[in-house]
């Protein structure tokens, strides 16, 4: 990341065996990373897996004195790619991204890795995104692993289990000739916790070796007839590997009690939820003692036969705790059974809900219903202070609370695109707008509701392809500059130059992959030690060949509108492109702020600037606000006796963009914003000008105020 | 099975993105590990951290020396309903919302919740006044919360000049829900590192608040006060003696003793129609409003006002001495300026298609005008000195035909029944802004009073009707509401 440090991370990275690591759940994977003798690392970042890539972005020195190369990659399918230097060597090496949608984009490289099989353990780190505050489609990455044969492990969350997965997952994966995932859901990734540290360890087999001594063998190549022996020898050699190496290293647990009727089965990473749900209706302690045994699946992908067997087979019934549809797991283990003449009743989705997020309530309710169908003897008990009736039900009546959408922060420079936008609507009448993957894409929630669709990563042009035919009205794409770079400017850009496309693309250029956490990118003005940036996307824009190009400052409100409209309404055929250029506020702040706060204080001259609210000449009509949206634009209480509404008004955290000054100006508001430039440090000239005016306003003002006061005075 | 003996301490907390959530859960562990306690939190923030709303949580274990020792406890990753022990949240709504989540309940959870409202983007882009109801999510949190702290953090933050989870966590020690000393959270801070100096002075007077008896801290929203007793004169109005003083202070402000003269014979009128209480209340303090309308004079007269430099000054916190100059974003419209002109020469020019074409160009684009420095300030003055002349620009004019048309209107109603007259009185409201706006408003206005001449007829349900239209007129600005309100009706 551009603007932030992570140097307290880099050295908990350093920590010597013995010692306890303190800190969340994806640092902690990444000091397991390095415990475990990896030569590479790669991804592209994403919540929750960004912190990941940060702190090995920061950590230079580190990786240099172990030998692992780090790779910021271009796309999830690129890190996904470079898994290729397991194929042929011995190195291990680790590939991480946001899933479902980055597995989704790595799926080509990964069934090829797959296929052919590795020599080094490869592992596969997905930070999946799924249940409360994902912002994303609400998928399972179980699939993915199936139809490549990819094994899955998903541990339970605690940091001393989810460091072991990640040794095990490398062991398992060399066992196997396989490729491993490892799954952590959101709330695994933030978990603080501690454990137990471990030398770092240095490859084994290096980098430079490999490229020294290449190895090529075409049986691990995808060609035929090697693809159709990869198919055979996935089912023959290597799955029955992976299941004699779970099963032999005891990755699965059996945890819980001796009851001898019931069972539960659960995915590694619910296990803290069901043990909290079984200790609410009164059926376990705090710390997991409970008389229903337990299976729990660290690995979900194999799942191991005679593991499911020796647990099933004497018991009545068990109750798979599975979240997310279609259930897999579920479905195999009734093969399973059936298959084996085993008649112990399975019972999952018919109890729980078939999707959604696996939360308290829902395993408190799926649980009550196993206990009370199977052994009603064991009394669960109705969880302590929730209402009767549905357990999802909330204990208070509807409040009826305003809904809290993200937006843009303040000082967003992707607002005046949208306000822009807004205003073009209004004169040339509404357009199809096709949206990408970024911060830009609050652009669909209040106040700006722009945007048609949205199809994925760097996919905004192309999500407008199909309109690319005569019309009275152009079609707007919107773009980011990290979706731009990831596959935007082939699939967009390059696709709209070879089909003659006639309508409008508009790249955000905000000089980050803002909306993954401010991560610098081909095109980041700010210089990073160790990439290469600065490179304009004009520049590549016109490499494919694109003519009509507007490159504008976005807070310059005017100009972008300008070029909107020219694009929306030229003459000229082909495909239109305007890079809209503003920095990305949250990373200016961090980088400018102190800058200037040290400035100030060694006595330089320093202007700051903010924005003010009349209220007494607003009318609280709030048009600045629908076409701005801005956070520190906000309301109050209207000072005025006689009037209701609230007025508009600008609080301390503005950051003097100068947007709303903008807006009222464009869209003809309202005289009430003002500008206000505070001087610290004035010069003998400011000072000067300064007595001078405030000497002449003074006496004018007291001329003003004492008409008003014989006017008031005249009852 | 449970072991009551060792149970943990479970908290969560509501925060908005940049609100320092994630560093108060930070403190909160810090302050647990240094009291011996196992401690953990989680939190799932992404999007949510651009202005949204995000859950931390946070679980703590008592000390080993207690049974079960050497066991090492399973900790839960979300909050459950009912299994809240401390729930902080940093502004009113998240409060409130943690309440509807079941995260509040009256026998489990302490409930520190801020007093401030960060308004959601639903409530600030209303027409008109879209806020949400705070006193029922005050009540609300009285009512599922075993103990309750709750007053204005924010404040305190700004006060200091810090950040809000600092209050938040000094009103946390003050609350007693965790058995530790102020020192033990004063010792967090310091270890983080961050802001020590003003995070300490904030946790302080978090902690004094909370530790205050209940009542102790009054509710800091500014309440409403209409000034005064009434002067003798409005005794002739015994029902809006307050509203009238205050329209006539600010008419006479805004032009003369004259012009409150005719308001006050504008009212009598009213009052001879049989107007009630309601009706004249509601029509004295449209009419104030209305007959002080924002035309150029009376903005040029706000903007460079003493009093207006002097709220600039404390709202920009800027230094005593300090130099600061504000600039001004105005822009007047070619139909401004021919209303400040005389009403013949300002309508003639309005309508003449010549001088529109080689005038309007002059006010296509918005102006800057800084009225801080002279030239931007002298511009104004002299602006708003054409207060004399205000009686014969055009904007007076048209402004003033449009006042007696709806007074006529509202006489007209107060035949019929003084629901419709409540309802004719109360649509000035529509008409607000500047330029687009105000046409917007005003056209919208004009389509309401229409309909009221037609359903003046049917006198029990009219005034339904016009309440109906006039809130539509409200709902969006893009008039889809308000078109189909208008169908149903035609």
């Amino acid at each position: 990341m551009a603007e932030r440090s992570f140097a307290a991370e880099v050295s908990k990275l350093r920590l010597p065996a013995g010692a306890e690591f303190r800190g969340e759940g994806i640092l902690a994977v990444t000091k397991a990373l390095l415990q475990s003798g990896v030569a590479y690392v790669g991804g592209y970042q994403g919540a929750p897996i960004s912190h990941l890539m940060d702190v090995f972005g920061d950590a230079d020195e580190l990786l240099r004195e172990l030998g692992v190369h780090f790779e910021t990659c271009a796309s999830e399918a690129a890190a996904a790619a470079m898994l290729a230097a397991s194929v042929n060597y011995p190195l291990r090496g680790a590939v991480t991204w946001k899933s479902i949608v980055g597995t989704n984009v790595a799926s080509d490289a990964l069934a090829n890795v797959a296929s052919g099989g590795v020599t080094g353990g490869a592992l596969i780190i997905i930070g999946e995104d799924y249940g409360e505050g994902s912002s994303i489609m609400q998928e399972r990455s179980h699939a993915f692993a199936m139809k490549s044969q990819i094994w899955l492990l998903d541990p339970r969350p605690n940091l001393p289990s989810i460091t072991r997965a990640v040794e095990q997952g490398f062991e398992l994966s060399e066992a196997s000739n396989t490729p491993v995932m490892l799954e952590l859901r959101i709330r695994a990734c933030h978990l603080y916790g501690r454990f137990r540290a471990k030398d770092n360890r240095k490859p084994a087999f290096t980098l430079r070796e490999a490229m020294e001594n290449p190895r090529r063998d075409t049986e691990r190549i995808v060609l035929p007839p090697a693809s159709f022996m990869h198919e055979r020898e996935k089912v023959n050699t290597r799955w029955p590997a992976a299941v004699r190496f779970i099963e032999t290293h005891q990755l699965n647990e059996f945890l819980g009690g001796e009851e001898s009727e019931l069972g539960l089965i659960v995915q590694g990473g619910l296990y803290n939820t069901l043990i909290r749900a079984l200790e609410r209706i009164g059926l376990a302690d705090r710390f997991g003692a409970t008389p229903l045994p337990i299976y729990v699946l660290n690995v979900t992908y194999p799942l191991i036969p005679s593991e499911i067997e020796r647990f099933c087979r004497e018991r009545k019934a068990v109750l798979m705790i599975e979240e997310g549809q279609p259930a897999f797991i579920e479905d195999a283990l009734a093969a399973l059974l059936r298959r084996n003449g085993i008649e112990t009743e399975v019972a999952g989705k018919d109890l729980l809900p078939v999707a959604g997020e696996y939360t308290h309530e829902v395993l408190q309710q799926g649980l009550r219903k196993f206990i009370e169908k199977h052994a009603p003897q064991l009394q669960a008990r109705r969880p302590h202070g929730v209402a009767a009736g549905d357990e999802n039900e909330t204990a208070a009546n509807a409040l009826e609370l305003p809904a809290r959408p993200p937006g843009f922060c303040t000082g967003c420079p992707e607002r005046p695109l949208f306000t822009a936008l807004r205003l073009l609507e209004r004169e040339l009448g509404a357009f199809h707008v096709s949206c990408d993957i970024g911060c830009h894409l609050f652009s669909i929630l209040p106040p700006f509701n722009i945007g048609n669709t949205t199809m994925g990563y760097g996919l905004g042009w192309s999500g407008a392809a199909a309109f690319n035919t005569e019309s009275s009205r152009r079609t707007v794409s919107i773009m980011g500059d990290g979706g731009f770079w990831h596959n935007g400017l082939t699939s967009g850009v390059g696709g709209a130059v070879f089909n003659q496309n006639d309508n409008v693309l508009v790249v955000v250029d905000n000089g980050y992959s803002a909306a993954t956490g401010g991560q610098a990118l081909l095109s980041s003005r700010t210089a990073k030690r160790s990439r290469s940036t600065a490179h304009a996307i004009e520049a590549a824009v016109r490499g494919v060949g694109v003519r009509w190009l507007r490159s504008v400052d976005i807070f310059d409100l005017g100009r972008v509108t300008r070029a909107l409209r020219s694009a929306l309404t030229t003459r000229e055929k082909g495909p239109k492109v305007i890079v809209a250029r503003g920095e990305c506020q949250l990373n200016r702040q961090r980088r400018v702020r102190p800058q200037l706060a040290k400035r100030a204080r060694s006595g330089a001259r320093v202007v700051r600037q903010r924005f003010f609210v009349d209220a007494e000449t607003c009318t609280g009509d709030h048009a600045c606000i629908r076409l701005s949206g801005c956070p520190s634009l906000t309301i109050r209480q209207n000072p005025d006796p006689l009037r209701e509404d609230p007025v508009a008004y600008v609080d301390n955290t503005c950051v003097g963009c100068g947007h709303c000054g903008e807006v009222a100006h464009a869209a003809v508001l309202c005289p009430s914003f003002s500008e206000v430039k505070l001087i610290e440090n004035p010069h003998l000239g400011d000072r000067m000008l300064g007595w001078l005016r405030r000497a002449i306003i003074g006496v004018l003002q007291r001329q003003a105020d004492r008409r008003r006061a014989r006017r008031l005075a005249a009852e | 099975m449970s072991d009551n003996a060792l149970q943990p301490v479970s908290i969560a907390i509501a925060a908005l993105g940049g609100q320092g959530g994630g560093v108060l859960a930070q403190w909160i562990v810090a302050l647990a590990e240094a009291k011996g306690y196992q401690a953990q939190y989680t939190s799932v923030p992404g999007v949510a951290q651009r202005t949204g709303a995000t859950i931390y949580y946070v679980e703590m274990f008592p000390p080993a020396e207690q049974p079960g020792a050497g066991r090492e406890p399973v900790l839960a990753l979300m909050p459950a309903q009912g299994d809240v022990d401390i729930c902080i949240a940093s502004e009113l709504i998240e409060g409130g919302r943690a309440i509807e989540r079941g995260f509040v309940t009256p026998d489990t959870t302490t409930l520190i919740v801020s007093d401030s409202r960060i308004y959601a983007i639903a409530e600030k882009q209303a027409l008109g006044d879209g806020r949400a109801d705070a006193e029922h999510i005050r009540s609300a949190a009285r009512r599922h919360s075993k103990h309750l702290v709750m007053f204005d953090m924010q404040q305190v933050a700004d006060q200091n000049g810090g950040v809000i989870s600092a209050v938040l966590f000094g009103a946390l020690a003050g609350s007693r829900a965790l058995p530790f000393a102020l020192d033990a959270y004063e010792d967090a801070v310091r270890a983080s590192g961050r802001a020590v100096e003003i995070n300490l002075r904030s946790l302080r007077q978090g902690y004094d608040m909370a530790s205050a008896p209940p009542g102790a801290t009054p509710a800091t929203e500014a309440t409403r006060s209409t000034g005064g007793a009434a002067p003798d004169w409005t005794a002739e109005f015994p029902a809006a003696r307050d509203i009238i003083a205050q329209g006539a202070l600010r008419l006479r402000d805004y032009q003369d003793q004259a012009y409150v003269e005719l308001y006050l014979q504008r009212l009598r009128q009213l009052l001879e129609a049989g107007a009630d209480k309601a009706v004249l209340r509601e029509a004295a303090r449209r009419l104030a409003l209305w007959m002080s309308f924002e035309d150029v004079i009376r903005v040029a007269d706000l903007k460079t006002r003493s009093e207006r430099f002097e709220e600039i000054r404390r709202e920009v916190r800027a230094a005593p001495g300090q130099f600061w100059y504000a600039a001004d974003y105005t822009h007047p419209r070619y139909e401004e300026f021919c209303g400040t002109l005389p009403a013949r020469l300002g309508a003639a020019l309005l309508h003449s298609k010549v001088c529109s074409a080689l005038l309007a160009p002059l006010f296509s684009k918005g102006r800057v005008l800084e009225t801080g420095k002279l030239g931007g300030f002298l511009l104004f003055y002299l602006l708003a000195r054409l207060r004399r002349f205000r009686r014969g620009t055009l904007r007076y004019r048209s402004e003033n035909a449009l006042i007696e048309s709806w007074l006529a209107r509202l006489q007209d109603a107060l035949r019929v029944n003084a629901e419709l007259a409540l309802e004719v009185a109360r649509c000035p409201a529509l008409i607000k802004g500047y330029g687009d706006t105000r046409a917007r408003g005003l056209a919208r206005f004009h389509a309401i009073m229409e309909r009221a001449d037609a359903v003046a007829a049917h006198a029990a349900r009219g005034a339904d009707e016009l309440r109906t239209l006039r809130e539509a007129a409200l709902a969006d600005e893009e008039g889809a509401a308000f078109e189909a309100a208008l169908a149903r009706r035609a």
